[in-house]
Order: C-alpha cells, then sequence, then structure tokens
C-alpha cells in the first residue's frame, strides 16, 4: 500500500489503538456501525489515515474501500492531521468578493498541499471557512487563534514566514 | 400471495403484490430500458433511464419503475411523450460527462449507453458540456483497464464485487459531481485484494472497465515464421462464443469456432477440455491419497484462478487446502512445451501457447510464480472470449457460414467430462467419476446432485463403504459462506469445488457481455450450462481416464498420476497474501 494519500508519518499510539479497539468491540454488532466508529476514530486520532481504516477494516470485516468511500463522502471526516498551526481562510461572500479565493490559492500553492491537506512536516494545515464575523476586516484569515484582516496575496508570505522563523 | 391488478399501457395483468412496475410492464410485454438496475444486487433507482408515469387516483407522475412497487388499480404509461422526453434529458445529462470516444471504444456496437442514444434520437451529445473531471487510466492490474472518463456511475460494477463476489474492492468516493469509482487511498486495482474475476467488466454498460487486449501481440506472433503458435479453447468458450455472432444465448459453436482458429493461422487448434481430463486425473489421485494417507482435508478445486487468487487473501490459512494441481490452462501450456515439444521435436522457446478462456483471472495466472514447467511460460498469452470474437471479425471471418470442423489430435481430444469444467459442480462431476472407478471398479456417469446453478450445492456419496462428503460453490461471497462453515467445524466435507464466478466459467469474466436488461429475466448461466451438459451427453467416452490421449500421455511421459514427473510438470504451489 504505497497510495496511502497523507505524507504526515503516523504517530499513533498503542493507547489510541486500545481505545479504538475498544469502541470498535462495542459497536461492531450494531447496524450501520460504520459512522459511529469513524466518528470515534476521528476523536481519538484528530483524523482518519490509511493506518486507522486498516484498523477498522480488519476488526469489523468492512472492506477498506467502503470506509475511505464514506470518510471521502462527509466533509466532517479528514484523511489529514491538523497541523502545528491551522491556517483557516474565510471564503464567506464578503471575503470573497475582497479576493479571499486568490489568497486560498496563493496558500495552496505555497504551502503544496490541497484545502484540507497537512504538509509533510505536520507544520501547516490550510482549509477554508464560511464567514468568521469580521466582514469588515475583509478579506480575513486566521492563523490558530490570530487573526489577519484586509489582507492581499503579497502578504501571504510574510505570514508563513512569522510561522516558519 | 395476494394478486393485485394494474394496466400497464392499457394491458391490463394481474401481478402479485410486490412486483415492480418494470417487472409488471415485462410481464404485460414492455420493456423498460434501464442503466443502473441489476436485480438483486443493485436497486437503488439512481440513473432515471427506467423512469415512467404511474397514476395511483392522484394524476399521472414519473417515477423510477425499477424500484417503484405496484399498487391495485395503478396506471402505468412506459413510452408516454412526457416518459421519452425524460429519459432523453437524462441520457443528454449522462452524455455531458462521458468521454464519447465511440468510434474507438471497445463497446462500440454493444454499447448500453450507446443503444439508448440511438433509441431515443440523441441529436445533440454535447447538449449540456461544461466543467468535467479527467481521470487517468488505471492499468495497474494484470487483466483490465479502467477508464473513468467513460464511466456513467451506475455502480453495477461495485455491486457485483461486493454483494455478488463479497470482495468489494471498489466503490463510490468523494461526492457529488466529484465522485467517481475506484479504491480505498486511490490504490491501483493491481494494489488491492482484487481477485482479476472480471464480473466487473462482464455488467458494465459502456466502455469504462475492459480486459487488456492482446489480439495483435497473438495475430504477430502468428505471423513470425518462426514460431509454433498452439491454440486451447476453454470448455465455457464453446458455449459463448457464438453468442459474439448474433446467435442466441445457449448456442454451441464449438465446430465453427475450431474452423475460425484454424482460419486466423494458429498451427494447431487444441483443446483444454484435454487438460481438464488431465487435471482430473491428477486431483482424483491427489484426492485419494489425501484421504488414504492422513493429508490435509478438505481438498478444495484450483481450477479457477480468480478462486485461488481469493483464498490467497481472504482464507490464507486455507491454501494447503487447495489442490496443487496447476489449472487445466497451466497444465495444457506445460504439457504442450514439454511432453508434445519433445514428440515433435519442437524447441519450447519457439512454441507461443495462446489459450482462449472465458475468464480474465487466467491473464493474472500465466504470470504465476511455478507456472514454467520448461523453462519458459507455460502459457504466454491467455485471451478472453471476447477477444478471440474481436479477430475473427478483424480477420472478415464469417463465422456462422464456416463448417463445424475438429480440434486436431492428440492433446484436441477430451471426453464429457473434460467438457462440463465450465460449469458450476462440473469439475465435482468429472472428479467423481473417475473417482469412483479407481476405487470401486464401477462406472457410474451422472451425478445430478452437484449439478445446476445454485450457489452452494451438497452431497454424500457412498464409495467402498465409505461416506465421501462433498460441497460446489461458485461466485465468491458464496464461497466465503461455505469456507466459514468448514473453518467453524459445522461442515467436514472431503472434497470442495469451487469456482470464482456464479454459475461457473460460463459465466466467467470474458465472456461475451450480454445487456442487463435481458440478464435481469433470463438465466444466462443455465442457457449456457446446457450447451456442456449436452455435449458431455453426446460424447462417447464420459470419463477422463478413458480418454485414449491421456492414457498415451501418462504411458509415453508422466508414468502415473502423482508420479514424479507429473509433480514437476502439472503442479504448482501457492502463496499467502493480505487484504486490500
Amino acid at each position: 500500500m504505497n497510495s496511502a494519500k497523507s505524507t504526515v508519518p503516523f504517530k499513533g499510539t498503542k493507547e489510541q489503538e486500545a481505545q479504538l479497539l475498544a469502541v470498535i468491540e462495542e459497536k461492531k454488532g450494531m447496524q450501520g456501525a460504520l459512522m459511529p466508529i469513524l466518528q470515534k476514530a476521528q476523536e481519538i486520532y484528530g483524523y482518519l489515515p490509511i493506518e486507522v481504516q486498516k484498523i477498522i477494516s480488519d476488526n469489523t470485516g468492512i472492506p477498506m474501500e467502503k470506509i475511505y468511500g464514506v470518510v471521502t463522502f462527509y466533509a466532517q471526516f479528514s484523511l489529514y492531521p491538523k497541523g502545528e498551526y491551522t491556517i483557516s481562510v474565510c471564503l464567506g461572500t464578503a471575503c470573497y468578493v475582497k479576493g479571499s479565493g486568490d489568497i486560498y490559492e496563493k496558500l495552496q500553492e505555497k504551502l503544496g498541499i490541497a484545502g484540507g491537506e497537512c504538509t509533510a512536516d505536520g507544520k501547516f494545515s490550510l482549509e477554508a471557512c464560511r464567514c468568521i464575523g469580521a466582514c469588515g476586516l475583509a478579506p480575513v484569515l486566521t492563523v490558530n487563534e490570530d487573526v489577519y484582516g484586509r489582507l492581499t496575496v503579497d502578504d501571504v508570505d510574510k505570514i508563513i514566514e512569522k510561522y516558519t522563523a | 400471495m395476494e394478486n393485485i391488478t394494474v394496466k400497464v399501457n392499457g394491458v391490463e395483468i394481474s401481478v402479485p403484490k410486490g412486483t415492480t412496475v418494470l417487472e409488471a410492464a415485462h410481464m404485460a410485454g414492455f420493456e423498460i430500458p434501464t442503466l443502473c438496475y441489476m436485480k438483486e444486487i443493485n436497486e437503488i433507482g439512481a440513473c432515471r433511464i427506467c423512469i415512467v408515469e404511474v397514476n395511483e387516483g392522484r394524476g399521472f407522475r414519473l417515477v423510477a419503475s425499477c424500484v417503484y412497487p405496484c399498487t391495485n388499480n395503478m396506471e402505468i404509461l412506459t413510452a408516454s411523450p412526457k416518459v421519452i422526453e425524460s429519459r432523453k434529458k437524462t441520457l443528454e445529462l449522462i452524455l455531458s460527462t462521458h468521454d464519447r470516444k465511440c468510434l474507438s471504444c471497445v463497446r462500440s456496437g454493444n454499447c448500453e449507453l450507446q443503444k439508448l442514444c440511438r433509441d431515443y434520437g440523441i441529436e445533440d451529445a454535447t447538449k449540456y458540456d461544461g466543467a468535467n473531471n479527467t481521470y487517468e487510466i488505471d492499468d495497474s492490474a494484470a487483466h483490465m483497464y479502467r477508464d473513468n472518463n467513460k464511466c456513467i456511475l451506475c455502480r453495477r460494477c461495485v455491486a457485483v464485487c461486493s454483494k455478488t463476489q463479497g470482495i468489494g474492492v471498489i466503490g463510490a468516493n468523494e461526492r457529488g459531481f466529484k465522485t467517481y469509482i475506484g479504491s480505498a487511498f486511490d490504490m491501483g486495482l493491481g494494489e488491492t485484494s482484487c481477485v482479476s474475476c472480471g464480473q466487473c467488466i462482464a455488467v458494465c454498460p459502456v466502455g469504462a472497465l475492459s480486459e487488456k487486449d492482446y489480439t495483435k501481440e497473438v495475430m504477430s506472433a502468428i505471423a513470425d515464421p518462426e514460431k509454433t503458435v498452439l491454440v486451447q479453447t476453454a470448455p465455457a468458450v464453446r458455449a459463448a462464443i457464438a453468442e459474439c455472432f448474433d446467435n442466441p444465448i445457449g448456442t454451441n459453436g464449438e465446430g465453427k469456432m475450431v474452423a475460425a482458429l484454424r482460419r486466423l493461422g494458429f498451427d494447431k487448434v487444441f483443446d483444454t477440455d484435454f487438460a481438464a481430463d488431465l487435471t482430473i486425473m491428477e486431483e482424483a489421485n491427489e484426492f485419494i491419497d489425501r484421504v488414504k494417507n492422513g493429508g490435509k482435508l478438505p481438498l478444495i478445486t484450483s481450477c479457477s484462478p480468480g478462486w485461488v487468487k481469493y483464498c490467497e487473501h481472504y482464507f490464507p490459512d486455507m491454501t494447503e487446502n487447495l489442490s496443487s494441481c496447476k489449472s487445466p490452462q497451466q497444465m495444457f501450456g506445460a504439457t504442450a512445451k514439454t511432453y508434445y515439444a519433445e514428440k515433435m521435436g519442437l524447441d519450447p522457446k519457439n512454441i507461443v501457447m495462446v489459450s482462449i478462456m472465458p475468464c480474465t483471472a487466467k491473464k493474472f495466472e500465466i504470470g504465476r510464480d511455478d507456472q514454467s514447467a520448461a523453462g519458459v511460460p507455460d502459457v504466454d498469452y491467455a485471451l478472453t472470449t471476447r477477444e478471440l470474437a474481436r479477430m475473427i471479425k478483424r480477420a472478415g471471418i464469417n463465422f456462422n457460414a464456416l463448417p463445424d470442423e475438429k480440434f486436431d489430435e492428440p492433446l484436441g481430444l477430451s471426453t464429457g467430462a473434460g467438457v462440463i469444467f465450465g460449469a458450476t459442480g462440473g469439475v465435482m462431476e468429472a472428479a467423481l467419476r473417475t473417482a469412483v472407478y479407481t476405487l470401486t471398479g464401477e462406472n457410474p456417469i451422472d451425478f445430478p446432485e452437484v449439478r445446476g446453478t445454485d450457489g452452494i450445492k451438497e452431497a454424500t456419496y457412498n464409495v467402498a463403504g465409505m461416506d465421501v462428503k462433498v460441497a460446489v460453490a461458485s461466485g465468491l461471497a458464496n464461497a466465503r459462506e461455505l469456507l466459514e462453515k468448514v473453518q467453524s467445524g459445522e461442515a467436514d466435507y472431503q472434497f470442495i469445488e469451487i469456482m470464482g464466478c456464479p454459475g461457473g466459467c460460463v459465466n466467467g469474466g470474458g465472456q461475451p457481455q450480454v445487456e442487463m436488461g435481458i440478464r435481469n429475466f433470463v438465466d444466462i448461466r443455465e442457457k449456457r450450462a446446457k450447451v456442456l451438459y449436452d455435449l458431455d451427453a453426446s460424447m462417447p467416452i464420459r470419463q477422463s481416464h478413458e480418454n485414449p490421449a491421456i492414457k498415451a500421455v501418462y504411458a509415453e511421459y508422466f508414468g502415473e498420476p502423482g508420479s514424479h514427473k507429473a509433480h514437476e510438470v502439472l503442479h504448482t504451489s501457492y502463496v499467502k497474501r493480505s487484504v486490500n
């Protein structure tokens, strides 16, 4: 299996695995067990990489593809971990008309990842969000708790630099 | 059961309660087109082609007939102007994301989408063109391509893989406009635990799925004067090849197929049935040996490469139960490149062994380890029934006008036991004919208990004072059910036959595609199997051990079944694989 999507090394612990196995044991018999198992698994690990889906498949008998199909169907499930810094770009109406789409694109290019993904060093993850209620500052992005407003595409480099130093 | 009355296009009929609108229309003589619907395994009402108008007392409205149950006094219109308009729009929308390479498509001429577009008079295929997804073709598996640019997301392949076969290595990923059929984490099919059965190809309505085509390579070999090109044809091919030339399902095409192969230029036209007889000699011997000497039981047949790969992935603890016999295809190639080469003074390196198979897993099998008795691969090219039909058409051979010809000797000689290998239960019956004779000297021919299209069959025979419990399964979901019983100790069979495809090779993944509108109402497994059982009944010799060519090959070369030489040439080994 060399097509695992995430390039961030899997850092699951024995404790997490034990927790997941307990969840599977509890839910396995019930109808439609996959959804609650996946929700719990994401709670435990923060995301659902191939290693986690494999544990679920091996212990429920549900084919990997079926699990992957469900995970990729629902936006709330993620194949990628959260980075040390989560960059969240507002694509709400106000920010979008002020050019946040370009900023989002520039970030993808700069970080070499698509929205929803995490850089290989685990430093940054990128996501889009809808209105965060700071339309007066549009376009807006946040890095963890820090808010940046009235941005242009040219500001992206400086912001990233601040967190890579 | 309670009956209700419905009116289909003014024709009143009585149908059992629970009948769908589609089934009721069929009973009344009206066919409704479908794309996604597969009886019992894909009743999802997704494609909207089967839309009809129904009136349940509140006026006419459009419903998906494949999943809509009839109600009493329902009025149904299957081809009203509103219905036709709706189907046209649906087709135009499907076409908007379909890669319309009809001129070069392998399914051109028997594509279900193309046929509907013609029937409904689609004039502008580009009507709703716009943004589109493009996909790389997945060629990672040994046996097939997936071209998602042509996929219409009907999910028939997904249903057959997960439900009929119980495997589920393909499914729908992502959602909405981005939805595509693929494997977990975008693994290529070759990286997954796909068993290469090809049932997905057999049910694909369009050209999204197809076997890897080697017809060009085979024609080049035939044109090469240095090469002796031998061909063998599996039992089930003769039961279906005629369908490619507009003959009804269940037409025996053996004689014309032989004639066509000769006209294509093969040096010798041989029969895998010969190797089926050889398999019986070895396998019956192996069975008796395991019973007498406390070997691993139950013995499970190893003719079906889809089943063998399934066992390696999903029941790795049971690979020792598999017969060590190579499949008939491989036994044939091995015998041709050793015994026959020696007999004819040919260098095995200059023999090109081509096999015509109802199967796509045979393409995987020829590349397996421990399948090269003469130091070169036992079989060089495994073509499907469909590829052979393609070659015959390309060569301009008028199949239906051909005379019936006979296979070449000696490797074209076979028995009724060999020909039934192509249907579920056939290998078991053939083995029983020879095993019972070997143990008792008696000559029973018919073992009706193991015949028929049931997914799982069981029987107990008293042979020489010993109860022999046998079981037969076809389709891998059925195989799993049976093997789980064996593993739990619930069942204690001594001999099991398993074929990967439901109904056996006659319904293999390499057989001619039959439109789902027909498959939903006609059992093609039964019709094709009948060709083989009729052939069996008509043959002068019906037991493998009575085949004079088999007697000769043992007298001249192998000595006796299970000999050291036979083991070197005719037997193989297995590996344990993981589930991905």
